[in-house]
This record gives C-alpha cells, structure tokens and sequence, in this order.
C-alpha cells in the first residue's frame, strides 16, 4: 500500500468534495476507506495499491470531475 | 472536450455577462428583440455547458449535486422560451463561483502563510563530497546536509560542523537567534541567520517539528464538529429532496415557471460553505498568532470553558528561580560563601544555579566526600570543614541549633514564599537564603483578560509548598491555589471539578503533566513546540507567552459565535426564499440565483472578519510567528 496526498487547485463548493471522494473510490486498486478530501486545504490523501492503479489513474479520476491537479505526493509504505 | 470547457470556466463567465449586458442594450437601447434573444440563447447555452458537465459526472458517481439543480432549472427556463432567466441564472451561478473561489482564497490565506515557510530544496552531498541542490523530498534520513547563511533549515537535524545563529520563531516563536555548533540540533523551517553549517538530516518530511505542526494545522481547519457533520448528512439528502419537492410542485401545479424556480431557490450553498469559511479563518487567525488550534471541536470546547487550571511551574513564573533575600549569621561570611559555591557548584539542582548566580567571583576550594542526602540537600567537606546545605530538615539532622533570630527570619522568608536554602559550617548556621521565581511580566493582565472573557475560575495547582504557591496566587489575584501537587494530584483534581459540571482547561508545558493535558476538556501546552505537548493538547501556544491566551480564548469565542451567524444566516435565506416563491409575486429565478449567490458572499465576508480578529484592549507581544 502506498500513500498518496494529492493537491488540488482551490476547492470552492463543499459538494465538490463528495463528487471527488466518490470519483477516487471509484478507481480500481484504492482504499476506500482512506480516502479524505480536505476542504479547505484543498488536498486529497489516500492510501492505494499502485500495482493495480498508478498514481497517474487516481489523477486522471479526479481531473476527469473538473478539478485540476496541482502535484501529488506518493510515499511508499 | 469537456476538461478544456471547465477549464475555461472564468473565461465563459465572462463573455455570457458581456453577451447579457449586449443583450440588454439591444433591448432597452434600440427595441431589438431579434438581438436580445439571440444573444440570451447564446449566454444559455455558453453557461450551462460547464455546469451541466459537472451536473453529469456528478450524477456519474450517483451524487445530486447543486449543478445538477441549477441545470435542469436552466434547462427548464430554456424550454418554455425563458432566455432572460437561463442566461441570467447561469451567469450568476458562475460568477458566485468565480468570487468564492477568490474569497475562499482569502479566507485560507492565513494558513496557507504558514505552509509556505515550509523549505522546498536542500544542499545534499553526494558520492564525489559535493553539494547539490535537491527537492526536500529527496532528502532522507542520514544524509549530510549544507546550511549557508539566509538558507532554511531543510530537515531537523544535528550540526556537524560549523556553527552560527539560527532563528527558530517558526517552531518556538521566539525571534531572538540560537547559537548552535557541532552536535546541537537544528530544526526545519528555522533560517540560519549567520554561519554555515553541515547538518546530519534525522528527520525529514513530515516527521520534522515543523512537519507536524503543519499537519496539524491543516487537518485542523478541515476537522469537523458534531454539528458539521450533522450538516454534511442533512446536505446529502437535502439537495435531491428539493429536487423531489420540485417534482412534486410542478405534478400539482403544472406549472414549469414555479416548479424550476424551486430548484434554483433550493440549493444549499450557504449551509455547507458557511461553518467551514469560519473554521478556516479562526484557525488561521490563531496560527498567524502562535496559537494552534486542534480544530472545529476545540474551538466549540475551549469557547465555553469556566475554570482554567495553572501548573505554576514555567507557565506563571519565568522558571527561573532566583535569591530574593538573605541573612548571614556570625562572621567570616566570606569564606562560607566560598565554600557554599563550591560545594554548589558540583550540583545540577535549580536552586544551586540561583545560589551560585547570587553569590557571583568567589573563591572556590575543592569538595571532598559529598554525600546528597534525598529530601534535604549536600553534606560535603571542604578545607577541613563539615558544610551542610539545604533545608531546614538538614539541620536539624544535623544537630545544628536555630536561635531566635533565625527562626524568626526562616518564618518571614517562608511567609514570603521562599524556597529556603540554610548552610551550616561544623555544626553551626551562617548562611540562610531565600529563594523564589519570579511571576512573569504582563501575566496578572493576561489572567484579568481571562477573566473578563468569562473564566470563573483560574487555579494554580503546584508541586511547590503551599507557601509559595499562596503567594503567586495572592500577586495574580487567582481563585484557588494548591501546592504539594504530584501530577497525579493534579489529574485527580481535575476530574473532581470535571464531575461538578465545569468545562476545565489545563495550562502546562506538556512534558510533565500529559495526563492532566490529555484528561482536560481543553489541554492548552505552552512553550515550545515539543512533539509531546503537539500529540497530547488541543491548543498550543507557540512560545511561552502567556498573552497569547486570551487571545485564544476570544479567538474562540468569536470563532464559535461566527459559525452560528452563517448557520443563522444560511438557514434563514433559504426558509425567506422558499416562503416567498409561494407567497408572494416578485419572486423569480434570477432574483432568487442572485440573493443565494449574495448569501454565500455574505457568510465568507463574515468569516473573514475573523482573520482581523484581535483582543480588544490587550496588546499580545509583536514578535509572533511571521
């Protein structure tokens, strides 16, 4: 498992957050039961399996909503 | 396709307000329907494009979203031919957007100073022993490290070589330089003023001090209290049910106008945005300050608290002890003072630092068969004579004799509360010394603040003697003092005032008293940012400086206050907007998109307030962390 904290461009309206939390969980390979979208900080962490989902697919999840990336940072545990 | 057109969003607000103000010219101006509604079709449908984008991936991962309101409303206006409404509903829906986010900005900016000051790259040696620029994350533990002078601190580490002066106002909050040289440690996130210096990295990342704090800080302004979370699940099924509700309405009445008027009149935004704008500024506020906040739930907490307990030590007092009166009995004082700093200056005991400071250039001679007696003091030889050191219970094992005198001054010194120090050579007392900390400065106006924010009760509890305590208590004009306190005393305490019903905060440096920090409803940790008093408070108060108590205090209360104000706000806009589209007659679309979008300016204006927010009358020590 790896553990991911991804940065995102401003997050304005709170149902934003359930719209990402619901994308990432989406993705194949995540922990659902991780995933935490900060709203004022605008950041999502996650813990996932980056066999199955490169950090690259979580991104895209997300930016697929209309939230664009800014940077992530993985750390392998 | 559909990222490129969200990504334009701003650049489409604004050419469907130009086209709108077009629009209305042609209408009002030349009486050119043609023009109106041809500009009017093409603002509908350049608006709603993102929305209804975010509207469908919403719906993708089943969420009934606000965008998912607004679309159908404005696809509804559409079909019945209503341009004026769609285009004008669209744009203010993306322009509110567009201010939010600008506002929100605002909001977050205090915190976002803070995660700034965080370095972004380090000079890392490599094989060839050169140093090269890296990413901080490329640091790990173990690496050697180059500090020039300006640099950031990269990593928490120890000084292998070189030395200089680093300033640790961004952990400690103190702005007054360190000096550091080989094997002292160094910190992320400090500046090294002056020197340079190679640094051994022992922790990186997020594991660093400062690391830590900025964790905390930012899982704090996204922690959620009871009452939030009861919004977040209230907002979950609200949004749909008005939805249903519009349905319903439209079933009845068959009529579209009213039916999406209910949709856009619905949404929600001011309830979920106004709690959150407030958390975020409270907490900015107090980091900006040098007071951390744990969070929503703190903030609720430590807003209503009655009692605050003190641990004297190093909170009220400098923690500095020093000799504050004196008495010499019988002659050759000189000489026993001589002895008495030899002797002391083998001990590493608090009140031997004071002694030894007080009695200043001696001549010290050496100290043969020092024997520390546990509960008493130092009993040692020096040039032939049987020097005793400590307490009143030495002597008297001692079998030294206490005339009039000094018995009559033992008891003014205690009275005063004084730690005594007595020194007997061979069997008779010559030296008898008075020994207190000292209260710090400005700390009697920071409790009266307290008081006046609504703290019935503030309480010292103390390991000292009640002598002492009493004393500070009398000078501070505090309700209760308690000495002889061991920190299970003090958590003992605390749960009895915790069983009457009484919110009770705990004051302490967070080394010693974790169990009263952790058992209190609020543990508030003074001092510096120690890695314990981080885990176990809620507050922490970045530098040892009591002024910054009040403020937090009022921080919270204003913060606490706010919160209600946008529910207030929030709840209230919605119930007036929902009454009048059936109640009265100059309720439309456009007018409702625009008091909700309004709603949710207001609550971020006010939650902004709190960014100003300063304690009024008390003037908190300029040297924050900056």
């Amino acid at each position: 498992m790896s553990k991911a904290t991804i940065s995102l461009e401003t997050l304005s309206c709170p149902s934003c957050l359930q719209k990402i939390e619901a994308a990432v969980k989406g993705v194949n390979g995540v922990d659902a039961e991780s995933v935490k979208v900060m709203f004022n900080s605008s950041k999502v962490k996650l813990d996932f399996n980056a066999d199955v989902a490169p950090i690259e697919t979580i991104e895209k999840a997300i930016e697929k909503m209309g939230y664009p990336v800014i940077k992530s940072k993985v750390k392998s545990a | 396709m559909q990222i490129k057109i969200l990504r334009q969003k701003n650049r489409i607000t604004w050419m469907s307000g130009i086209l709108i103000v077009i629009g209305f010219i042609a209408h009002f101006g030349f009486n050119n329907v043609t023009i109106f509604n041809t500009t009017f079709i093409i603002a509908s449908i350049l608006g709603v494009a993102p929305i209804a984008i975010q509207a469908y991936q919403a719906l993708k991962v089943k969420v009934v979203s606000i965008d998912v309101l607004v679309t159908i409303a404005v696809i509804g206006a559409f079909l019945i031919q209503n341009y004026e409404e769609s285009a004008i509903v669209t744009f203010l829906f993306l322009f509110g957007g567009y201010l939010e986010q600008r506002t929100l900005n605002q909001t977050r900016s205090a915190i976002k100073e803070l995660t700034e000051i965080a370095p972004e790259s380090a000079l890392k040696q490599i094989e060839d022993g050169e140093f090269e620029e890296v990413d901080v994350d490329d640091v790990d533990e173990g690496d050697i490290l180059l500090v020039k002078t300006g640099a950031k601190v990269p990593v928490d580490g120890t000084v292998l070589t070189g030395e200089g002066h680093i300033n640790e106002a961004s952990i400690t909050g103190e702005s007054e330089p360190v000096s550091k040289r080989e094997g002292t440690n160094v910190f992320a996130g400090t500046i090294l003023e002056n020197g340079t210096i190679q640094i051994r990295a022992d922790r990186v990342g997020e594991d660093t001090t400062f690391g830590k704090i900025i964790e905390l800080v930012e899982e704090a302004q996204d922690s959620k209290s009871e009452a939030e979370r009861f919004i977040d699940r209230f907002s979950k099924w609200y949004t749909p049910a008005v939805l249903v509700l519009a349905f319903i309405v439209w079933l009845f009445s068959r009529n579209t106008e009213l039916a999406i008027t209910v949709l856009v009149l619905g949404c929600p935004g001011a309830l979920v945005i106004g709690v959150p704008v407030s958390n975020v500024a409270g907490i900015g506020n107090g980091a900006r300050n040098g007071v951390l906040l744990k969070g929503s739930e703190v903030i609720h907490d430590f807003s209503r608290v009655d009692t605050i307990l003190f641990d004297k030590t190093g909170t009220l007092t400098v923690g500095n002890p020093e000799v504050a009166e004196k008495a010499y009995y019988g002659s050759n004082i000189d000489e026993v003072l001589g002895y008495l700093a030899s002797v002391e200056r083998e001990s590493d005991h608090p009140l031997a630092k004071a002694v030894l400071k007080d009695i200043g250039e001696t001549t010290f001679s050496t100290v043969e068969d020092t024997e520390v007696v546990k509960g008493g003091g130092i009993v040692a030889t020096v040039n032939g004579h049987r020097i005793a050191i400590g307490n009143v219970a030495l002597m008297e094992q001692e079998n030294v004799t206490l005339n009039e005198q000094a018995e009559a001054d033992i008891w003014a010194f205690e009275k005063n509360g004084n730690s005594l120090v007595l020194t007997a050579v061979d069997g008779k007392l010559k030296v008898l010394m008075g020994i207190r900390d000292q209260i710090r400065p400005g700390v009697k106006k920071d409790l009266q603040a307290l008081k006046r924010l609504g703290v019935k009760n503030l309480i010292v509890l103390s390991g000292d003697n009640q002598g002492t305590v009493d004393l500070v208590s009398k000078e501070l004009g505090l309700t209760e003092a308690h000495g002889h306190m061991l920190p299970e005393d003090k958590a003992a305490y605390l749960q009895k005032l915790q069983a009457k019903g009484q919110i009770v905060a705990f004051v302490g440096d967070g080394v010693n008293d974790s169990p009263s920090l952790a058992l209190a409803d609020i543990g508030i940790a003074m001092g510096s940012g120690t890695d314990v008093a981080i885990e176990t408070s809620d507050v922490v108060l970045m530098n040892s400086d009591m002024s910054r108590l009040p403020h937090a205090l009022g921080l919270t209360k204003s913060t606490a206050r706010n919160m209600l104000q946008n529910i207030v706000i929030a709840v209230g806009v919605v119930i007036i907007l929902l009454a009048s589209v059936f109640f009265s007659d100059w309720m439309n679309m456009s007018i409702g998109m625009l008091v909700h979008e309004a709603s949710i300016l207001v609550v971020i204006f006010n939650g902004m307030r709190l960014l100003r927010y300063r304690l009024r009358g008390h003037n908190v020590n300029s040297d924050s962390v900056n």
